[in-house]
């Protein structure tokens, strides 16, 4: 095995290379390099609307650069980083199908500690500094995790609540008033079943409002004593699920199904990561005219998205062009720009020039979405080692998942 | 001379080939998840056999009622769809029911589970079709009620599911092992004895019927024990079933749940044969009790009343499918669409415009992927029924068994271990790898399609077309292909729809980079949108439906002045 | 004109002896095989055409003159064939199936002049388009026979071949085709149930009964 494998390596070695070499400190040889290449980008397909925007990316790129850039759409990013692993164990050490991954969090963290990750080269995107990094520390830390030039920043998300004004006069302002009007209003309000990313999330939104320890979360949960740092989060959710959706024995499967329950009129009040996505579904007809967003008064969770690059690429020079793309101010405005998509930039305004400044104002707000004045607190993302124990006690105590 | 050696030469090596493309893939694929399952796995680190991960796996909470419900609902599915099939054949065989009926089958078949369970969702969910046409008016909900259905904890809707797909299997199944066991004649002789239709039915045919249909419906149980999509859109999630679990634990970013990923898949392989031993035992119990049944001489067995349960719950089934596609096409053209409205009102265009730039991609590799994938399955099958006609020797029960070892083998037991071996082999993973992975699912069926009707095959038009000179090539393209056009097309068209429903390896093989309209359809079901759900799910039936449009219309077209050869007029 | 010749033929199925034979057939004769079904009368016919089952075995030649075609694959033995059923194609038109066996020699138009000839002979020119499940089954029987002698065979094997016409049509063309053989000189063997084929062949007649069946020059030894 390991002589055949060898000999491949031989041969491949032989072979002309694809593309030409590049140097990371010369951006135009990257450029140069990438031209021509297919670039396979592999990104959560759930949502049309960022389907459309990564559709007009790919015109946008293969305009400006020459690349030809894939949409794989997952529908799990954990998939995609199976694959890697799944190339890694065969000994794929530049072939790699996947050039390009849209993730955070526990993917990073999974990919960074297994060195399924190439780089650092993040830090030396042309388009970089717009992010003002110093004075933004949050596109250099991915739920606390030190980022290192691993993966690039893209967007931004912050839990966002939102309800059926027709049905609800006066929506809760706070975990603990959340509880309140769950036992006023049964059966209406649900989370998604952790693992599902949202309803991760939403464990993680009600340990901070609850927990005595706020200060641990940010470090690994080794350091903690997690039982007397979680015991208030049980004991709310222990009040607070005879009063869900289905009594709190089942949970929707994620987000999407959320939102989904809410069209159907099932659920009066649910959130999203996605400021945006409120908005957007009433434009697609999937939620009642009547929505309205809203963010918790102490802050919700907020945090920034990313895109990385596999050791294994077989097209970095193309990955690290559009990752710069992605940066660019046109780019970020675009998907900004509430009719398209709503994402948050990651841009910092200072950093512009007034007529770059200028897209970002254009905006399609609408009635139902959040109005710019109602952001409130970003509450910082816990370290992600306390992710997996959360949902493996949340699995004990709730679900058989 | 040559072309009489080339002839030989391609007809001896195009059997082995099919059962190369039906055997190496799924040996090769369980074998690439058993290695892990005892931690064997080195770039993870694994480098030593230990039980680690199946000590992992029976930790996980709730693994028990997760094997359990895929095993009951396995096994409850295939049962029901079974007495139902019986109780339907035994009452209508060769009634005008039976022929209209019979008509819809291929048709039914060719709707991809995918694309039925969601419509079967959209029905009966709390929200759904059904609760709003009772509501308010009969039940005073102003808000969809908080039951759970679909996704009940005892997987009833699950087993609805299953046998709404099932049953159709089954008919057809059945309609060769009909012939093949003689049951018309059976049929005369026990009604002449006296017997009442449904009792000379179970008394004088099943016993001949039963073994010819004992493949099919093991294929059936394999499947049901271990469905992903279905269980996804239909099966409970407080434990989902196993299966469903496993494709969970594949995803885990936590790469240590490989190990116990691939220990999960080895456990579905085993609770798979459980299910089929259980069966099997079952099988044994009825044979024997029944034995004396069959001879006691009775002249009949509630036929009538049986006979209309067997309509009732044939019609339900056709029914549910109907109104379930019914709703797809609603929720394709509906609005906002709240509770309770019975109908989306005004329909709108929006959801198809706004999709069809989106549907280009998916709807042109959906029909690359299946029709290159029926092309390779169509020659090999032609290939290896052409040489079991030359020996003139019906085909092994081994031959048999390998035909049906890609349906009786989880899917998900074999294909974590297919990605393996893809990359091990340094085959890229694209079109090529989607095209043999579907094919690997579309052979069998386009041969269990097409054998009745080859075999059937008078072999007098050969041998007179021989003796008037025509070499074999000449046969076969000159006249046994003609005379096939019908059955080979329909094949086709079953083999075409098949593909079209292919998940899991379309996803799997393809690195995500091949998009057919079901790995979309499956894909926004997680996103949600009923409405673009929808559209893709009536694209995963529009696509099989023009298929078997055009398997009926080119005879009729080519044939349009060939009487003998016009469909329907046998 | 060849005769055919079949030369210490013996078909066993399995350990059991079904027949063996040893006899000539003339040119333009015409040797009626008769006996119970089952001793193997189509067999026998299987053999000669080149369709033997496996689950038979024959040893022996079979001779077209000088030529042993039994080692010939069947499509170039020569030898035409006609079955109860008159077996045209049902997806080629009557001219079709005509041109089917005809031997590719002569310009297009010359061969289609050939099959208007033939098709004037029995007066059905007019039907050389039509659906060949438009014809009257006497009309279909022609056109068989047509299709077989165009095929240019050496020899004729008749698989009870009038079985299903109708009464007052089978005298008609069973002397048509008898008429057919004779003209063309083509050495015949025809099996059949049915007395009076046998006397209006007027040839041989083999019969063959249940117990292994034997004719020719070594007839009477085996027999005792």
């Amino acid at each position: 095995m390991t002589f055949s494998r060898g000999v491949l390596v031989a041969v491949l070695s032989l072979l002309p290379t694809m593309g030409q070499a590049y140097e990371l400190s010369d951006w135009d040889s990257v450029t140069a390099a990438a031209r021509g290449q297919t670039v396979y980008w592999n990104a959560w397909g759930g949502d049309p609307r960022t389907n459309a925007y990564i559709d007009w990316v790919a015109e946008e790129v293969d305009e400006r650069y020459g690349i030809d850039l894939e949409h794989v759409k997952v529908s799990d990013t954990a998939a995609a980083v199976t694959r890697v692993v799944a190339e890694k164990a065969a000994g794929n050490e530049d072939r790699g199908a996947v050039d390009l991954i849209w993730l955070n969090g526990e993917n990073f963290a999974t990919m960074k500690e297994n060195d399924l990750l190439y780089g650092p080269w993040a830090e030396q995107l042309p388009h970089f500094p717009l992010t003002a990094p110093n004075q933004n520390p949050e596109v250099r830390e991915d739920f606390t995790l030190p980022v290192e030039g691993y993966e690039a920043p893209w967007g931004r998300a912050q839990i966002t609540f939102y309800y059926d004004s027709a049905r609800v006069d006066e929506p809760p302002r706070s975990i603990p008033a959340l509880l309140d009007w769950a036992k006023a209003h049964p059966g209406r309000f649900t989370y998604p079943q952790p693992p599902a990313f949202l309803g991760t999330t939403f464990l993680k939104q009600a340990l901070l409002a609850l927990t005595e320890h706020r200060e641990a979360l940010y470090a690994p949960v080794g350091e903690a004593d997690f039982e007397s740092v979680t015991a208030p989060l049980w004991a709310y959710l222990d009040r607070l699920h005879p009063y869900l959706w289905r009594e709190g024995e089942r949970f929707p499967a994620g987000g999407p199904r959320m939102r989904q329950l809410m069209g159907d009129g099932a659920l009066s009040l649910a959130f999203t990561f996605t400021p945006s996505a409120p908005a957007a579904a009433v434009l697609d007809y999937q939620l009642p005219p009547t929505t309205r967003s809203y963010i918790l008064d102490d802050g919700t969770l907020g945090n920034v998205h990313f895109v990385a690059i596999p050791f294994n690429a077989q097209h970095k020079a193309g990955a690290l062009t559009v990752a710069n793309f992605l940066l660019s101010p046109e780019a970020q405005a675009r998907k900004q720009d509430l009719s398209l998509w709503g994402d948050a930039t990651v841009l910092d305004m200072s950093r512009l020039s007034p007529e770059q400044r200028e897209a970002f104002a254009r905006d399609g707000r609408a009635a139902e979405s959040l109005p710019p004045s109602s952001l409130g607190e970003t509450l910082r993302e816990p370290h992600p080692s306390w992710i997996a124990p959360l949902e493996e006690a949340w699995r004990q105590r709730y679900g058989a998942q | 001379m040559t072309a009489g050696v080339a002839y030989r030469l391609v007809v001896g090596v195009l059997p082995w080939l099919t059962i190369a493309l039906l055997s190496v893939p799924v040996v090769a694929g369980v074998l690439g998840a058993l290695a892990p399952a005892f931690g064997w796995l080195p770039v993870l680190g694994g480098e030593r056999l230990t039980l680690a991960p199946w000590r992992q796996l029976f930790a996980v909470p709730g693994i028990v009622d997760m094997a359990r419900l895929s095993l009951v609902t396995g096994l409850v599915s295939a049962a029901l769809s079974l007495g139902l099939v019986v109780l339907f054949l035994g009452s209508f065989l060769h009634t005008p029911l039976y022929r209209r009926i019979q008509r819809w089958l291929s048709p039914l078949l060719a709707v991809p589970h995918a694309a039925a369970a969601i419509g079967l969702a959209f029905l009966l969910a709390p929200s759904g079709w059904v609760v709003r046409g009772l509501s308010p008016w009969a039940t005073g909900w102003a808000y969809p009620p908080d039951y759970a259905f679909p996704g009940d904890a005892w997987g009833l809707s699950l087993i609805l599911g299953l046998v709404v797909k099932e049953v159709p299997f089954l008919l057809l199944m059945s309609l060769a092992a009909l012939v093949q066991c003689q049951a018309r004649e059976r049929l005369s002789v026990a009604r002449s004895l006296g017997y009442r239709p449904l009792t000379a039915f179970l008394k004088g045919v099943m016993p001949g019927l039963y073994p010819l249909l004992r493949l099919p419906l093991y294929a059936v149980i394999a499947f049901a024990t271990s469905t992903v999509d279905v269980a996804m859109i239909l099966g409970p999630t407080t434990p989902p079933p196993l299966a469903v679990a496993v494709v969970g634990w594949l995803n885990d970013p936590t790469l240590s749940m490989r190990f116990m990923a691939s220990a999960g898949a080895m456990l579905q392989l085993l609770l798979t044969l459980t299910a089929l031993l259980i069966w099997w035992t079952l099988e044994r119990l009825v044979a024997r009790v029944s034995r004396g049944w069959c001879r006691d001489g009775r002249r009949q067995c509630g036929d009538r009343w049986l006979a209309g349960m067997a309509w009732l719950a044939m019609r339900t089934v056709l029914g549910l499918m109907m109104a379930a596609l019914a709703g797809l096409a609603l929720w394709s053209v509906a609005g906002y669409w709240p509770f309770p409205a019975f109908l989306p009102w005004p329909p709108i265009a929006h959801n198809w415009l706004n999709a069809a730039d989106d549907l280009v991609a998916p709807v042109w590799q959906s029909l690359g992927v299946a029709l290159a994938a029926t092309l390779v399955s169509v020659v090999l099958v032609l290939g290896a029924l052409e040489s079991e006609t030359q020996r003139r020797r019906p085909m092994r029960p081994w031959a048999q068994l390998i035909l049906y070892l890609p349906l009786l083998v989880p899917s998900v037991a074999f294909l974590f271990g297919l990605v393996m071996m893809q990359a091990q082999m340094g085959v890229r993973p694209g079109l090529g790898a989607v095209i043999i992975g579907h094919a690997v699912f579309v052979l069998p069926y386009v041969f269990l399609s097409l054998a009745e009707s080859y075999r059937r095959l008078d072999p007098r038009w050969s041998q007179q077309a021989r003796s008037l000179g025509a070499g074999p090539w000449r046969v076969f393209w000159r006249v046994r292909l003609p005379l096939l056009l019908t059955p080979l097309l329909t094949a086709a068209a079953v083999g075409f729809a098949v593909s079209i429903g292919q998940y899991l390896p379309t996803i799997l093989l393809g690195a995500g980079r091949v998009v057919t309209v079901t790995t979309e359809a499956v894909s926004l079901a997680s996103g949600g949108d009923r409405r673009l759900t929808a559209i893709y799910a009536l694209l995963q039936l529009l696509l099989p439906a023009l298929g078997f449009m055009l398997a009926m219309l080119v005879p009729r077209y080519v044939f349009r002045r060939r009487r003998d050869l016009l469909p329907g007029t046998d | 004109m060849a005769s055919l010749r079949l030369d210490d033929i013996v078909i066993h199925q399995g350990q059991h002896r079904l027949l063996s034979l040893d006899t000539t057939v003339a040119p333009g004769e015409v040797l009626t095989v008769m006996g119970p079904s089952g001793v193997g009368k189509s067999t026998l016919l299987a053999f000669i055409a080149g369709f033997l089952s496996p689950a038979f075995e024959a040893q022996g030649c079979v001779l077209l003159d000088a030529t042993r075609i039994d080692t010939l694959p069947a499509e170039q033995r020569h030898v035409g064939l006609l079955f109860q059923d008159p077996l045209l194609f049902p997806h080629l038109d009557v001219a079709g199936n005509l041109a089917f066996g005809m031997v590719r020699e002569g310009t297009r138009r010359q061969r289609r002049a050939r099959i208007h000839d033939a098709l004037s002979s029995v007066g059905l020119e007019a039907f050389a388009g039509r659906d060949p499940a438009t014809l009257s089954g006497g009309q279909k029987a022609r056109v068989a026979l047509l299709r077989v002698l165009l095929s240019k065979p050496r020899a004729m094997l008749l698989d009870e071949p009038f079985s299903k016409l109708d009464a007052e049509r089978r005298g008609e063309i069973r002397h048509w085709v008898f008429e057919r053989v004779r003209d063309h000189r083509l050495p015949t063997l025809m099996v059949t149930h049915d007395e009076a084929d046998a006397q209006a062949a007027g040839g041989r007649i083999l019969r063959l009964t249940e117990r292994d069946t034997v004719m020719g020059p070594t007839d009477k030894e085996e027999r005792a």
